[in-house]
């Protein structure tokens, strides 16, 4: 199953994402040629843009180790709260796995970045990051994923792991499950009436008499325009 | 390998190149006074409506590069195909100087993506010399130029107020939309510090002009096209009237390689490469109109040379590509913590800003000569690629909800509450001003470069002056009162000396005009104030290329006044047979 049919079952309501992608990992590269052959995701593409897109689907980077690697840190990096799912569960490591294909400038750094990462704990456990405990990760992740705090030595893992939040963010937050959790309320057809009243209030603001007379009343909104020469 | 050069269609009234604003504009006018025309475009057909090309409403997932720039450089639903560089059509630059440009390869050019924001030039934008002995004047005035500003206003439909501010004419407006919550804050800042925020003026339909389109529905991406027509672009609101008419012929994929001329010196056709089949082809026509883009138009000119005009068509003046000049720009962001944790509320509105900031200042109390105008971002937009990227740098420096600090980064629950508390707390500010027209300033024809289809290719030089540099600077001290007086924190650093103050390079405010600027002196300008070549009578050109001057505004109202204006002087002249 893609990850366009899993949002679709999760829009049902009936099977939670982050089991459906778990359940189809190993089936991953064969999807991806089959998502390539059946053209990308209908956005209004050119042809030439469908075709570097489905390339793109068909190609694979990162090793089966490295996506293992990067699925744990995404689920560490944005968990399920009581709000909504966690990044693993809104497809961020597959978004991750494409969007270094379409921008290879974030191969090196990830790729890199991984292996710092297995080095340092092997250094410190002599295990590799998820082959460590969750108090061992944990401890791992709080050496580099404070900027300010963070000491020399763990510089690289620091540069590693805000790329990681960064793309982790991006990915969650551009999802289905990320959208909903933000609260977008938009794209979507509707009257702009200017900001609600209570939101007014909150700030202390007001729309002022001349705003009101000159702006559009949304009962005209369907009225043809026509000027008094 | 043998060429047979094919010849298209019957013999033109028109043969127009390229459908942007000025091409869409004199295809409609000139088609609706019967004429027959030909119309080429480099590009494909392109109608946001058309579900195989339609970005409008999709969803960021929809991408899977979330909407990123990687293949459109304003990202992935944006209308305008094409961009900086595009493949096999390559430009280059000399003398250590950098030049962007953009180009759109499509039925409408690049009206396709632009802002929308249509402002007419004012009296003082026509006749700048003369107040401050710069550059030149035009040899017209914005007399010369209101009634077909006002046609534009009721054919294409802007919304606006009346303002009553000199240069900054007010015209036929629809009533704007409601500001946003930190455009009534910015309005708010700006009353304090006396600078002017007034309602944008945005060709989006708040109210509708015809029955072909209907009005705006509020999703804010106008940039993506519109599947209703609400907003302008060229070939939604241009193209597509003049098609109905019948007269129009209209072909896409046409590169345009020359424009032909007989012995006597007149323009006889174009010749152009399709882009799809290679094969080559000549359009013949009593009149050409180059609309291909300020400096495709001058590229057309400088790479049609003949005995007759051994420096490129109508080119005896040396002025094709010379006084190329864009807009300048210069931009900051700001963080407001007031706006922290704010209530959620559908605040899309229209495809950008409902309020903006025209030139207050007064020019000859400040070190540069000319003004800018302010584009204002923010609100709780539809988040796409590069959403939540360096909150490293943002929220360590603010309480958490228990009101105890944080340490910056982070990871886990409490920061993925952070994205929550700081969306929509962000805004923006963007300087677009007038940079002085300069001759050495230029395109020209690379003596060794071609693209791929053999065409030669321009070479850019260009340099800002003091007063574009300057500007800058005055942009950023702005930005940072208002931010100040918002009560906000400016982002990142301020950009000083070394970089310009955040200038931006020049072509990517995607203005650039003046590089077949009209005159009076045939020395020294390539056409006469109708848009017409001094020295080719049946040659126009009516695209950004004929500009004396940019004012502080978008040049997209003016080149369809000058175009409706232009095409009307075609039919006259043509029924007077002059030309």
């Amino acid at each position: 199953m893609d990850r366009r049919e899993s949002l679709k079952a999760l829009a049902v309501g009936s099977l939670s994402v982050g089991a459906l992608l778990t359940g189809c990992d190993d089936k991953k590269a064969t999807e991806a040629e089959k998502k390539g052959a059946a053209g990308a995701e209908a956005y209004g593409r050119t042809p030439e843009e469908k075709e570097r897109d489905a390339r793109l689907m068909a190609e694979q980077f990162f090793t089966d180790g490295e996506m293992k690697t990067i699925t744990v840190l995404t689920a560490i990096i944005i968990p399920a709260d009581d709000r909504s799912g966690s990044a693993v569960d809104a497809g961020v490591p597959d978004f991750i796995e494409f969007i270094v294909k379409d921008q290879p400038r974030y191969q090196l750094p990830l790729r890199g970045g991984l292996r710092w990462l297995d080095v340092h704990c092997l250094k410190q456990y002599n295990k590799t990051f998820v082959e460590c405990n969750t108090a061992q990760q944990t401890a791992v992740i709080d050496q580099i994923a404070y900027p300010e705090k963070a000491t020399p030595e763990t510089s690289q893992g620091v540069s590693f792991f805000n790329l990681m939040r960064n793309l982790t963010a991006t990915g969650f937050f551009t999802s289905k499950i990320g959208i909903k959790d933000l609260g977008y309320v938009g794209n979507t057809p509707n009257e702009w009436n200017g900001v609600p009243d209570d939101v007014l209030q909150q700030y202390g603001l007001a729309y002022d008499a001349k705003t009101l007379e000159q702006c559009l009343k949304i009962e005209d909104r369907g009225k043809l325009m026509t000027w008094e020469d | 390998m043998a060429f047979e050069i094919k010849q298209q269609g019957p013999v033109y009234d028109v043969c127009i190149v390229g459908s942007g604003a000025g091409g869409g504009m004199a295809a409609k006018i000139l088609s609706e006074a019967g004429l027959k025309i030909a119309l080429l475009e480099a590009g494909p057909k392109y109608d946001p409506a058309d579900p195989e090309q339609a970005t409008q409403l999709k969803w960021s997932w929809q991408s899977p590069r979330r909407g990123a720039t990687t293949t459109r450089p304003f990202g992935d639903f944006d209308a305008a195909y094409g961009g900086w560089e595009i493949e096999g059509e390559p430009y280059t630059t000399k003398n250590g100087t950098q030049f962007d440009w953009f180009r759109s390869r499509m039925l409408g050019g690049r009206t396709n993506h632009w802002g929308r924001i249509s402002l007419r030039f004012g009296p003082r934008d026509f006749k700048h010399k003369s107040y401050d002995g710069l550059g030149d004047d035009w040899p017209i005035s914005y007399d010369d130029v209101k009634p077909y500003y006002d046609r534009v206003d009721k054919m294409i439909g802007v919304f606006g107020t009346k303002e009553g501010i000199f240069n900054e004419p007010d015209g036929y407006f629809l009533p704007p939309p409601k500001p946003r919550l930190h455009e009534l804050m910015i309005k708010k800042a700006g009353d304090s510090l006396g600078i002017p925020v007034i309602p944008a003026r945005l060709s989006i339909l708040t109210r509708s002009v015809n029955k072909d389109r209907a009005p705006c529905f509020y999703c804010s991406q106008c940039n993506r096209g519109c599947t209703v027509y609400a907003d302008f672009s060229s070939s939604s609101c241009l193209v597509k009237p003049a098609m109905k008419t019948g007269h129009v012929d209209l072909y896409t994929n046409a590169m345009a390689r020359e424009v032909l001329t007989d012995k006597t010196g007149k323009a006889t056709g174009v010749s152009y490469v399709d882009r799809l089949d290679l094969q080559e082809y000549q359009v013949k026509a009593k009149v050409i109109v180059l609309a291909a883009s300020a400096c495709e138009s001058a590229r057309l000119l400088l790479n049609s040379k003949s005995p007759r005009f051994p420096n490129g068509l109508a080119n005896g003046s040396g002025v094709v590509g010379k006084y190329l000049h864009d807009s300048t720009g210069a931009s900051r962001g700001a963080f407001l913590p007031q706006l922290m944790d704010r209530k959620r509320y559908n605040e899309d509105g229209v495809g950008g800003m409902h309020v903006y900031i025209p030139w207050w200042g007064d020019n000859k109390k400040l070190d540069f000569a000319r003004g800018y105008h302010i584009e204002l971002g923010g609100g709780m937009p539809m988040p796409s690629y590069g959403f939540g990227f360096g909150i490293e740098h943002l929220n360590g420096k603010y309480p958490g909800p228990d009101g105890k600090p944080k340490a910056a980064g982070g990871y886990g629950a409490s920061l993925k509450n952070d994205y929550r508390r700081f969306y929509g707390a962000t805004i923006g500010f963007a300087g677009r001003g007038e940079c002085i027209a300069r001759e050495d300033n230029y395109c020209e024809i690379d003596p060794q470069v071609v693209d791929k289809y053999g065409i030669p290719v321009l070479r850019f030089n260009y340099t800002w002056s003091d007063h574009e540099i300057k500007q800058a600077k005055h942009m950023q001290d702005t930005f940072e009162e208002l931010i100040h007086e918002l009560g906000g924190v400016p982002l990142g650093s301020k950009p000083g000396a070394d970089t310009m103050y955040g200038l931006e390079t020049p072509g990517r405010i995607i203005h650039e005009v003046g590089t077949t600027r009209m005159g009076d002196d045939p020395k020294r300008s390539v056409l006469n104030k109708y848009n017409q070549a001094h020295e080719v009578k049946n040659l126009f050109v009516v695209d950004g290329g004929a500009f004396v001057s940019q004012a502080d505004k978008n040049p997209t109202w003016t080149i369809m006044a000058l175009a409706i204006r232009a095409s009307e002087y075609i039919v006259d002249e043509l029924k007077k047979q002059n030309i």
